[in-house]
């Protein structure tokens, strides 16, 4: 059947463009019916974009996507965070992803060793802005009892990490608790990379 | 812990410590006797036979090795068909200074065998491969290791360490923290090596071959693997997997460390089962100190494993199944997984790897609710087993997937080294709680389940009925209840003192500070003992130079053979059976690499 292509229309009707700095700005979320309305008085740029940061960081740190980068026996601990008994869908964090391209925290969960070690560095370079990075277990933190030749003391060799979770390897709560903990910190807008 | 009175002051009067005096087994004589009837059969000038030792032991000339290994593999009354290990040990002031140990079973005659090679450090040793297709992977761990050169071994390279690691690690003048940087662009590239009979002339109709990487990072890897295949189409040609992604050195950390202290190590292995490494390992230092577990401490040395063998399996189903895509077993299965964990945590304080086993017995005694625990599990697994059956055995969609997949043959099982469930699976019933029986397996009363086929289908088939199996053994160990008694032995030269007698009696004060500062120190010579892991063999062979530390420890890892030959087995297929076969041998990385 053929196409017809209509000329200078658009399905969805468009209002037409308000030029910057002309008519008041509103802040990218908008309120049911509020698109209709004028906004007075809030005409400050700054107080809108303060603003924006504070929704943006809250919505972060309510739907982290996870990354497990697991390498043993931290990711087993880290499946039995993810499955029923714990639920990390409680917190939001249960997508979980393992391209790095959909994912925004990196959860290091067990050793690394010299050998994959560039690929970490690689998976973490993937992924988008803003990442977070936590690092489970003693292995990831320190390399653990493992003073070895071929294990990397700790990641924060090769990327920069935002939580450290102690425990050998931790509890999913513990686990759970670094999430929380990271959640809170975004929420500050702590992190600035 | 004992009936001990604050003041009692009984002198311990059973055996001293026997260090620095050569360890002489209790089967010595036995094997000795077998070892003239084996070396009789075989009858080479070039072997040696030496004795005292816990298995038949020989010494062959390096360049008589692959005559003899054939002599043992093809004898008719031997048969040795089964290449169970092959390592090194590195004894520096000696003329030789490498040994390279070979460890054969036999499935027919259910023993084992031992060939050393002795070789200097310019001299080189002729290639195995030929004989047996599992030493492929041996030899090379060898040479990286101990860089002891295979004559004509096919793919000589590093596969532990990367390729940018220098010197060989487990020599005993490698410094235990020397590490090299990988700093190069990250991964290695591996040119899959294509299967002959897959090698076709590229014809105009061909798809064009296409080289596909999968993992280190890739979900469906657990943990951290690397397979590399080529495509045609859609079938697999070639396929080559990279190992050592986790290798943590565990072999070098034992030998810095205590008797004692490497158990922790030990629980990071196959991390899945983590009491059943802990059994292995304490049950070898037992063997060389001559010195047995009291009852209570084996008795819970043995339900502990059961379950984990247990939590071991449904985290191997449950996360195959993951892989196919039905999801719902594995929140289903983990329920009751966590209940499994939780028993562990009240004994030990630790879930996931509790490291609740001592050399001589258990850190501290089980709670007094444990048997009420285990049977509330027991009693309450079997819904979640047979639900879990039920959803996926008879599935068409799933059957189709694990049907006829990653298939094995059964001599090419044997000819690999496989063991435990992926052994059984192609129809050989070896067990070792059967074949070589500890902590009083021969009994109870159960069965070894043993498939026909090898294929993905037929290794869940074992797996599910293996959890049954368990599950007998426990129940009967529950209603035998837990023996009275302490659950450390009474030896003062193994087990520390209690605390209120190390404040109160100067002897028991000696002797803890004499345990804490020396350590246990077993007499001279090596052992070899072997328990039956979530994945089939786990064997330890332990050297003792008389000193606080190992001189030598070495893990069985029951994956590598398993995952070397993983390769072999998705030849001609796809990937997506790729991924439902290698989920269904349950590849352990912190076994795979230690």
């Amino acid at each position: 059947m053929p196409v017809s292509k209509v000329e200078n229309e658009s399905i969805i009707a468009r209002k037409p463009g308000v030029a910057p700095g002309e008519g008041p700005e509103k802040g990218l979320i908008t309120l049911p019916g509020e698109s209709d309305r004028e906004v007075e008085g809030l005409g400050g740029a700054s107080y809108i974009t303060t603003k924006l940061d504070q929704v943006v960081n809250w919505a972060r740190g309510n739907s982290l996507w996870p990354l497990p980068f697991g390498t043993a026996c931290c990711a087993i601990e880290f499946m039995s965070m993810v499955s029923s008994h714990y639920d990390i869908a409680r917190f939001g964090a249960e997508v979980v992803r393992f391209s790095p391209r959909q994912a925004d925290l990196m959860i290091v969960a067990g050793t690394i060793v010299d050998k994959i070690a560039p690929v970490l560095k690689k998976i973490y370079d993937q992924m988008p802005e803003p990442k977070y990075v936590i690092a489970m277990g003693a292995c990831a933190t320190s390399g653990g009892f493992y003073r070895a030749y071929h294990v990397v003391q700790g990641i924060d060799e090769i990327v920069p990490v935002d939580m450290w979770v102690p425990g050998c390897p931790p509890t999913p709560d513990g686990l759970m608790y670094a999430i929380l903990k990271l959640k809170e910190k975004i929420e500050r807008g702590e992190i600035r990379r | 812990m004992s009936t001990l009175t604050k003041f009692s002051a009984i002198p311990y009067t059973g055996p001293a410590p026997t260090n620095r005096q050569p360890y002489i087994p209790v089967e010595a004589e036995r094997m000795d006797a077998r070892g003239q009837e084996i070396s009789a059969r075989i009858a080479r000038p070039a072997v040696v036979q030496e004795t005292g030792q816990d298995l038949p032991t020989f010494l062959v000339e390096k360049d008589a090795i692959i005559d003899v290994l054939r002599a043992l593999h093809d004898d008719a009354e031997l048969q040795f068909t089964m290449p169970l290990d092959l390592f090194g040990a590195d004894y520096p002031n000696r003329e030789k200074r490498f040994d390279v140990v070979y460890q054969l079973y036999s499935v027919k005659n259910n023993e084992r065998v031992r060939l050393k090679v002795r070789v200097a450090e310019d001299e080189s040793v002729p290639t195995s491969t030929g004989v047996f297709q599992g030493y492929d992977w041996y030899e090379r761990e060898v040479w990286d290791m101990y860089g002891i050169v295979f004559d004509g071994h096919p793919n000589l390279r590093r596969i532990l360490t990367h390729e940018m690691f220098q010197g060989h690690a487990l020599r005993k003048d490698y410094d235990p923290a020397q590490r090299w940087l990988l700093t190069d662009r990250g991964v290695s590239t591996i040119t899959p090596k294509i299967d002959p009979r897959y090698v076709q002339e590229e014809s105009e109709s061909d798809f064009e071959r296409v080289t596909l990487n999968l993992g280190p990072s890739h979900p469906a890897t657990h943990g951290t693997l690397r397979i590399v295949v080529t495509l045609d189409g859609e079938t697999i040609v070639g396929a080559e997997q990279e190992i050592g992604y986790l290798h943590r050195c565990f072999e070098k950390m034992s030998e810095t460390h205590t008797y004692q202290q490497v158990i922790p190590y030990t629980d990071r292995l196959n991390y899945c089962s983590a009491v059943i490494n802990n059994v292995g390992y304490c049950m070898t230092v037992e063997k060389m100190l001559g010195i047995t577990a009291p009852e209570r401490a084996q008795h819970v040395r043995l339900m502990l494993s059961e379950f984990y063998r247990i939590s071991d399996h449904i985290v191997c189903i449950g996360t195959n199944l993951v892989d196919m895509g039905a999801l719902t077993n594995f929140w289903w299965l983990f329920q009751p997984r966590e209940e499994i964990i939780s028993l562990a945590e009240t004994c030990s304080g630790a879930r996931l790897l509790p490291s609740y086993l001592r050399v001589g017995g258990l850190a501290v005694d089980v709670p007094s609710t444990f048997l009420a625990h285990s049977q509330h599990l027991v009693r309450t697994l079997p819904k979640f087993i047979d639900d879990v059956e039920a959803l996926v055995m008879k599935n068409r969609i799933f059957r189709d997937r694990v049907d006829g997949v990653g298939v094995i043959s059964r001599e090419d099982a044997i000819n690999y080294g496989f063991t435990g469930p992926c052994l059984r699976a192609t129809g050989v019933p070896f067990d070792v709680r059967k074949a070589n029986p500890y902590l009083g397996y021969e009994t109870y009363d159960w069965d070894v389940p043993v498939a026909e086929g090898g294929d993905t289908y037929a290794r869940f088939l074992v797996r599910f009925e293996e959890m049954r199996q368990s599950l007998r053994i426990l129940q009967q160990a529950i209603d035998r209840g837990l023996p009275p008694g302490p659950v450390m032995v009474d030896n003062p030269y193994v087990a520390l003192p209690p605390k209120e007698k190390v404040y109160n009696e100067m002897e028991s004060l000696i002797y803890h500070f004499k345990l804490i500062m020396h350590g246990i120190q077993p007499p001279v010579g090596e052992a070899y003992f072997q328990v039956e892991g979530g994945n089939g063999e786990v064997g330890f062979y332990i050297v003792s130079d008389g000193t606080k530390h190992p001189y030598r420890v070495r893990v069985r890892p029951p994956c590598f053979p398993i995952f070397e030959a993983f390769g072999k087995m998705i030849i001609g297929q796809t990937i997506p059976d790729a991924i439902a076969a290698l989920g269904s041998l349950n590849i352990i990385a912190g076994e795979l690499d230690h």
